[in-house]
């Protein structure tokens, strides 16, 4: 069986565990096999719907106490779950929690593993599957040598699949052991689209000349519902908050959309978005790097152009 | 406090990537090497700072590596921490690398063990999960902000759309990104001293790879960039609608 772990934030399933779910759903209809969700905590989703998702069935762990991340209980109930319905292969969504959760429960179930995986499985010979490396800049092809495979597929890589399915739930029941951490403090930031989840994202660069510019870009973000980022020297310089700095030493992303605004694209930045579907660039200069890994490029100043593409988005969805 | 960083040597951050071998092999040829950005700026230099408040606190470095690997070693001894264990083995497979690791953390005590966040070169944010699950301790990750009373950590944490507190118990492992700590060079000083500071080199335990890696494969190449008339973003509009697909 394919079992694939459901995420949650704020007791609603992530976007990307949707997508974890279509992969495994793919994986197992390769393998022959079934699939099923497993979900921690309690979620205001409806969990039957998962099955559009491909799940045939969902297996619950209703407890609020698993709200939160702690890795060493999630990882010890998720492996627990996974010997208890003989699952050959654990999927997880390759993001915050994911990344946390899925080495530890590949040790506990003696699994090999391949996280930040960007392609299905080849099964033809073996177990085979694609991740990507150096930060976007290739793919490795690993093969999996253990009977069990943990694997955490990149967010916004494989999408939501679309199924005729109704998942049946089935709550179960796994002794919880005691919290290894106490949550003290939590500092949500209010009202935006967190960046790892967004599919469309509008970033500056210090072509913008100070913070005091950045309501053309908030604008623009606005008009198309994306998320907003920086590079590295303008959330250095505070003109933005650090949690918005994408790149080498940022984070990491890879929307469908990203629209780069007065960055010149040093390699450490393209290493954060280079694996983002489509690039616009906005440049005035017609030698910045970043052209060379643009879909879309618009030579020429910044506060003109931006205003003039939100404005002719907000004309297109008048339209639409 | 015993405090163990783990330290992993990979390519710069501006190094080509290429392979050879008939793509099975990343190419070395005149691949300046690093010690790999989250490893040293965050968790070394955090680890270095905890012990700037308390003297009594040891600091010890551990790689998984062949010798090529030393004088990465030697760098983040110039920076600080007091020796360095350098298990000798080359591996690319997580779950390998973490019992290596382990073997060490399980004979040595340690109260906190610091990993970077990932790698820059296999991206696999895996050893300090594993090492957690191995060791059966808590594991904190992508934390950006560490203090410890010697029982007790305060760790915040990078969550989805947010950061978050919390407390843990020592021992504990933790992974360090961006905001732990502030980034240093070595000095002169730290520099001689790291040449006559113990670098052991041990055998690796007995363990199975559970990985190998088939080929290596280099994106195609794009297929170049379209320009759009700065004057005319209802066309730049229409190619994302409709060439691009992607609003």
């Amino acid at each position: 069986m394919v079992l694939v772990y459901i995420d949650q934030a704020d007791q609603q399933i992530k976007k990307s565990s949707l997508e974890a779910m279509s992969y495994g759903a793919a994986i197992a209809k390769k393998l022959g096999c079934d699939v099923a969700a497993l979900v921690l905590g309690t979620v205001q989703d409806n969990l039957a719907d998962l099955g559009k998702n491909g799940a045939q069935k969902v297996y619950h762990l209703k407890n609020e106490s698993l709200n939160t991340l702690d890795v060493k209980l999630h990882s010890t109930l998720i492996a627990t779950a996974a010997k208890n319905v003989n699952a050959n292969v654990v999927v997880f969504a390759h993001n915050i929690n994911g990344k946390a959760i899925a080495p530890a429960v590949a040790i506990k179930l003696e699994a090999g593993l391949v996280t930040g995986a960007s392609s299905l499985p080849n099964t033809e010979n073996g177990f085979v599957v694609t991740k990507t490396v150096f930060s976007g800049k290739a793919f490795a092809s690993i093969q999996i040598e253990t009977p069990i495979k943990v694997i955490a597929i990149n967010q916004n890589s494989f999408g939501v699949v679309a199924y005729e399915n109704t998942a049946t739930v089935e709550e179960i029941n796994i002794p919880i052991p005691a919290a290894s951490i106490k949550i003290t403090k939590l500092e949500k930031v209010e009202g935006e689209i967190p960046l790892t989840e967004a599919s469309l994202v509008v970033s500056g660069g210090r072509g913008l000349k100070g913070p005091e510019h950045w309501s053309i870009l908030l604008d623009l973000a606005k008009s198309l519902g994306a998320a907003t980022a920086c590079s590295r020297p303008v959330s250095d310089s505070d003109w933005r908050p650090h949690h918005e700095h994408v790149g080498q030493t940022g984070i990491q992303i890879a929307p469908n959309l990203y629209i780069a605004i007065g960055i010149s694209g040093a390699i450490q930045h393209l290493a954060g978005v280079n694996r983002s579907k489509t690039i616009v660039v906005i440049n005035k200069d017609p030698e910045a790097p970043f052209f060379k890994a643009a879909d879309y490029g618009v030579i020429g100043d910044a506060f003109e152009i931006v205003p003039a593409l939100s404005a002719a988005i907000l004309k297109m969805k008048s339209t639409a | 406090m015993k405090i163990l960083v783990c330290i992993s040597k990979t390519p710069d951050t501006t190094a080509k990537i290429a392979f050879t071998e008939g793509n099975t092999k990343f190419d070395e040829n005149g691949v300046q090497w690093i010690i790999n950005p989250y490893d040293e700026w965050y968790a070394l230099v955090r680890a270095i700072e905890l012990k700037e408040k308390d003297p009594n606190a040891i600091i010890h470095l551990v790689t998984v590596g062949s010798a090529d690997a030393e004088p990465i070693i030697r760098k983040a001894l110039a920076l600080g921490g007091d020796e360095a264990i350098r298990i000798d083995s080359n591996s690319n497979d997580s779950f390998y690398i973490a019992k290596q690791i382990a073997a060490i953390a399980k004979e040595g005590g340690y109260e906190l063990i610091f990993t970077g966040k990932e790698t820059i070169d296999y991206n696999s944010s895996s050893i300090g999960s594993m090492l957690s699950a191995l060791l059966d301790i808590p594991f904190v990750s992508l934390a950006n902000k560490f203090d410890c009373d010697g029982t007790t950590a305060t760790v915040r944490r990078e969550i989805e759309g947010g950061e978050e507190t919390c407390e843990v118990n020592l021992p504990v492992v933790i992974s360090c990104q961006k905001g732990m700590a502030e980034q240093r060079i070595p000095n002169m000083r730290g520099i001689m001293a790291a040449r006559t500071k113990p670098l052991k080199v041990v055998s690796p335990v007995e363990a199975t790879a559970t990985t190998s890696i088939k080929k290596f494969d280099t994106p195609p190449a794009k297929s170049g960039v379209k320009l759009v008339d700065p004057a005319n973003m209802d066309e730049l509009v229409r190619l994302l609608k409709e060439e691009a697909k992607v609003i």
